[in-house]
C-alpha cells in the first residue's frame, strides 16, 4: 500500500464532492433471516461507473446487502427486508417493481461459477432470449460474441461455442457467467466474491476484467482479499456483524480509516 | 502456553509409552479384524439368503413353465384335388369332414368310438384353423398342402412325457388306442413340437393349446399407456406446484403427509375405490382398460410425485440462482432449466412406478379385470384382461395345460419387469448427474 502524505487525502476527499451520480441507495435497510437479524439500518450509496467494494469479515452481512440490492433475498422464505433501496431513485421493493426487470437491470455474478449446464453458446444467449433483446439470430450471435468479448473470453471459446460451459476451468467458467450477466445489458453489475474459487492467474484476470467494465457499468463486488479491494474499487464499504462500520474512498480506507475496527481489519488483526 | 506436548492437560511424562508391537496390541487388532469379518460374513449370508429364494422362485417357474414354450403339433396332409369345394362360399364349406377324412388316411380302420377318441387328439377348432389359412390364401387349394394342427392339451402333455402310462387306464386321460394312435402319429414322423408362437400371438381361450397371452399382453399395455398419460404429468404438476410454489402451511402439510401416506396404500382399497367411482358414479365401462389404467394412475401418483419432488430438490440452488438473477421469470427458472435437470431422475422413478403398476392384481380384479376374454382389445374402453389377471385365470383353470402355461406367463411379466427396470437403470446410468 502506498502511504499517502496528509495533503494527498485532504485532495482526495475534496474531489469526493463531486463524485459521480448515486446509481442504487441503501436506506436504513434491516434484514431479518427469521429471528435473526443480519443487517442493522444500513446506509451506503453505490456510485455510477464505479466499483464498490463491500469487505468485511465473514458473516457480516455482505452477501445480504448485494443480495438486496437486485432481491434476490426474495428467494429465501425466511428473509424480511425493510429499510429502503432505491435504483436511480425507484425503490425496488415497491410492489409496483417488476423483479424481472430489476434483475435484468442489476445483474449477479456468483461465489461458485454457476453456468448452465448447457453450451457456452446458450449459456450466454438465455438472457437475451429470455427478455426478447433480439430479433434474429445473427442479432443474438452478435450479443454473445460481443459479451464473451468484453469478458476476455471470446478468444478461449471461440471455436467451441457448442461445447458445454461446465467443462471450462473454474476462471473460464466465472468469466463465462459475467458474459452471461454482461448478455442482458444490466447496469448494475453485483460480484459476491466472483474469485474466491479461481487460483491467482484467473483471479488476475477477473479483476483486470472488473476494471474494464467499470467504463459501462456500475459494479458492487464483495470480497475477501484486501488486496483485490484496493486494486479493483475505488469505494469501500466495511461492514462488521450487520452494521456498516464506514465507507468511503478506497484509498482513505486503506490509508487512514477513521472507524479503529476498519483499521484492525485491513491489517489483518481480526477477520 | 509453555509446553507444547501437552494432551488434554495432562503431561504426557504421567502416560507410559505406548509399545504398539506388543503381543497385547496384537491381539486387541486381531479382534478388532474378527469384528469386521464377521460383519462381512453375517452380510454375505443374508445376500446368498436372498439370492438363494430367487434362484428357487425363477427355478421352479423355469422348470414348471418351459414346456409351455413348446406346442406339440401334427402336420396332416389334405389333398385338395378330390375335395369338391364351392370356392365362393369357403366360410361355410365342410370343414370338419374335410379335417376328419385328412387324418382318418393317416391311420388304419378304426370303430366308432375309436374314431371319436382319435378326433379328440387334435384341438378341437383344428378345422377353423384350416378354413382361416385358406381364406387367406385360397391358391393353398390348387392340390395337396400340408398343414401344422396343435394336438389337445392331453396329448399335448403325453408328447411332453407328463403322462404316466403305467397307470391303469381309468386313471388317466389318454387311453391305450389313443397312446397307440399317437405312437403310429410319432413313427410317421407326424408329430413336432416347435416353439410355441400361439403363447404370444393367440389371445385367451377354453384350450390350453389356443390359449395366449396376446390380448394380456396388449391390455397391459393400454394400462400402462393410460396410467402414464394421467400419472405422469398429473404427478410432475403436483410436484412442482408442492415443492416450488405452496405456500408452507399447515394445509400443505397436510397434503404432503398424505401424498405419503397414499404411496402406502393396500392396493386393493384403489380398486375399491375405482370400481365405486370410475364404474359405479361414472359409470365406465366393466373390465376396460381405462378405469384399470385410472386404478393405477390413482397407486403411481404418489410415487412420482415424490420422485419428482426428490429431483427437484437436488438440483443446485445456484442453477436456480443463475437462472434468476438474470432475470428469469420463477417459471422460466423451472420450466427451461430445473425440471429438464431433474428430468432424468424423474423418468427413471416413472417407470419404476410404472414397472409396480404392471405387476399389480388386486385392484384389476375388482374392476372386472379377470373375464374370459378370447379377443385382444383394441382400445381402452374395449374389456381385456392384463398379465397378472391372466396369470390369476389360467392358476385358476383344471386343465393340465395351464399350469405349465401359468408359469410361463409369469416368467413373461418378470421379463417386462425385468426389461422395465433395465431401461431404468439404463437411464440412471447414462444420464444422471452427480452434482
Ligand atoms: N439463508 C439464510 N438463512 C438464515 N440465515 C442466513 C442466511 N444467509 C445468511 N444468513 C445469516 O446472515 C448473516 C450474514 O450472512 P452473509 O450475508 O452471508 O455474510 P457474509 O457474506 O458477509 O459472509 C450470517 O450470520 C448468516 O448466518
Ligand atoms: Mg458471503
Amino acid at each position: 500500500m502506498n502511504i499517502m502524505t496528509e495533503a494527498a487525502v485532504e485532495q482526495k476527499v475534496q474531489a469526493g464532492l463531486n463524485e459521480p451520480a448515486v446509481k442504487m441507495k441503501g436506506e436504513s435497510v434491516d434484514v431479518h433471516y427469521g429471528e435473526k437479524q443480519a443487517l442493522f439500518g444500513v446506509n451506503l450509496d453505490i456510485r455510477e461507473n464505479q466499483v464498490t467494494a463491500l469487505i468485511g469479515p465473514s458473516g457480516c452481512g455482505k452477501s445480504t446487502f448485494l443480495r438486496c440490492l437486485n432481491r434476490m433475498n426474495d428467494t429465501i422464505d425466511i428473509a424480511r427486508v425493510s429499510g429502503k433501496i432505491t435504483l436511480d431513485g425507484e425503490d425496488v421493493y415497491d410492489p409496483k417493481i417488476d423483479v424481472v426487470e430489476l434483475r435484468a437491470r442489476v445483474g449477479m455474478v456468483f461465489q461458485k461459477p454457476n453456468p448452465f449446464p448447457k453450451s457456452i453458446y446458450e449459456n450466454v444467449a438465455y438472457g437475451p432470449r429470455i427478455h426478447g433483446l433480439t430479433k434474429n439470430r445473427a442479432e443474438l450471435d452478435g450479443i454473445v460474441e460481443s459479451s464473451l468479448k468484453k469478458a476476455a473470453l471470446w478468444n478461449e471459446v471461440k471455436d467451441r461455442l457448442n461445447e458445454s460451459g461446465t467443462g471450462l476451468s473454474g476462471g473460464q467458467q466465472q468469466r463465462l457467467c459475467i458474459a452471461r450477466a454482461i448478455a442482458v445489458s444490466p447496469e448494475v453489475i453485483l460480484m459476491d466474491e466472483p474469485c474466491s474459487a479461481l487460483d491467482p492467474i484467473a483471479t488476475a484476470k477477473v479483476e483486470e476484467l472488473i476494471d474494464e467494465l467499470r467504463e459501462n457499468y456500475t459494479i458492487v463486488i464483495v470480497t475477501h482479499s484486501m488486496q483485490q479491494a484496493a486494486r479493483v474499487s475505488q469505494r469501500t464499504a466495511m461492514f462488521h456483524i450487520g452494521y456498516l462500520v464506514e465507507e468511503g474512498a478506497t484509498e482513505k480506507m486503506f490509508t487512514n480509516p477513521d472507524d479503529k475496527r476498519t483499521q484492525d481489519y485491513i491489517t489483518g488483526r481480526f477477520g | 502456553m509453555a509446553t507444547t506436548d501437552t494432551i488434554g492437560g495432562s503431561p504426557t511424562a504421567a502416560r507410559p509409552p505406548v509399545v504398539w508391537n506388543s503381543e497385547e496390541m496384537a491381539k486387541r487388532r486381531k479382534a478388532r479384524y474378527g469384528a469386521d469379518r464377521r460383519l462381512q460374513i453375517y452380510g454375505m449370508v443374508a445376500i446368498a439368503f436372498a439370492l438363494g429364494f430367487l434362484a428357487v422362485l425363477i427355478g421352479t417357474l423355469t422348470f414348471t413353465g418351459y414346456r409351455a414354450f413348446t406346442q406339440s403339433m401334427v402336420t396332416i396332409d389334405i389333398d385338395f384335388s378330390a375335395a369338391e369345394l364351392n370356392r365362393d362360399d369357403l366360410m361355410d364349406a365342410n370343414w370338419r369332414t374335410i379335417f376328419r377324412q385328412a387324418v382318418l388316411d393317416d391311420v388304419g380302420e378304426l370303430s366308432r368310438s375309436e374314431e371319436r377318441d382319435y378326433f379328440s387328439m387334435f384341438t378341437s377348432s383344428a378345422p377353423f384353423l384350416i378354413r382361416d389359412q385358406i381364406i387367406a390364401d385360397p391358391s393353398i387349394l390348387d392340390g395337396r398342402a400340408t398343414f401344422m394342427v396343435p394336438m389337445s392339451d392331453p396329448i399335448d402333455q403325453l408328447a411332453k412325457g407328463l403322462v404316466n402310462t403305467d397307470l391303469p387306464e381309468n386313471q388317466r386321460r389318454v387311453n391305450d388306442k389313443q397312446v397307440e394312435l399317437f405312437n403310429q402319429l410319432k413313427e410317421k414322423g407326424a408329430v413336432t413340437q416347435p416353439f410355441n408362437w400361439a403363447l404370444f400371438l393367440n389371445a385367451d381361450s377354453r384350450f390350453p393349446e389356443l390359449a395366449g397371452l396376446s390380448g394380456a399382453i396388449s391390455g397391459s399395455f393400454w394400462l400402462l399407456l393410460v396410467c402414464f398419460l394421467i400419472s405422469f404429468p398429473v404427478g410432475i404438476a403436483a410436484a412442482i406446484y408442492l415443492e416450488e410454489f405452496a405456500p408452507k402451511n399447515r394445509f400443505t402439510d397436510l397434503i404432503e403427509i398424505n401424498i405419503n401416506n397414499l404411496a402406502a396404500v393396500p392396493s386393493v382399497v384403489f380398486g375399491l375405490l375405482g370400481l365405486a367411482v370410475f364404474l359405479g358414479w361414472f359409470g365406465l365401462p366393466r373390465s376396460a382398460p381405462l378405469v384399470g389404467g385410472m386404478v393405477l394412475a390413482l397407486m403411481t401418483l404418489p410415487t412420482i410425485i415424490i420422485v419428482t419432488r426428490a429431483a427437484l430438490t437436488s438440483v443446485p440452488s445456484s442453477i436456480r440462482e443463475a437462472a434468476l438473477g438474470i432475470g428469469a421469470s420463477k417459471h422460466e427458472a423451472i420450466f427451461h432449466h430445473i425440471l429438464p435437470l431433474s428430468m432424468p431422475s424423474i423418468m427413471t422413478g416413472t417407470i419404476i412406478g410404472l414397472a409396480q403398476a404392471l405387476g399389480e392384481t388386486a385392484p384389476l380384479l375388482l374392476i372386472g379385470m379377470n373375464a374370459f376374454i378370447t379377443s385382444p382389445p383394441a382400445g381402452v374402453l374395449e374389456a381385456s384382461t392384463a398379465l397378472p389377471t391372466q396369470i390369476y385365470i389360467w392358476a385358476d383353470s383344471p386343465e393340465r395345460g395351464f399350469v405349465a402355461r401359468t408359469s410361463a406367463a409369469i416368467l413373461v411379466l418378470l421379463g417386462f419387469l425385468v426389461l422395465m427396470n433395465g431401461i431404468a437403470i439404463f437411464l440412471r446410468q447414462r444420464f444422471e448427474r452427480r452434482w
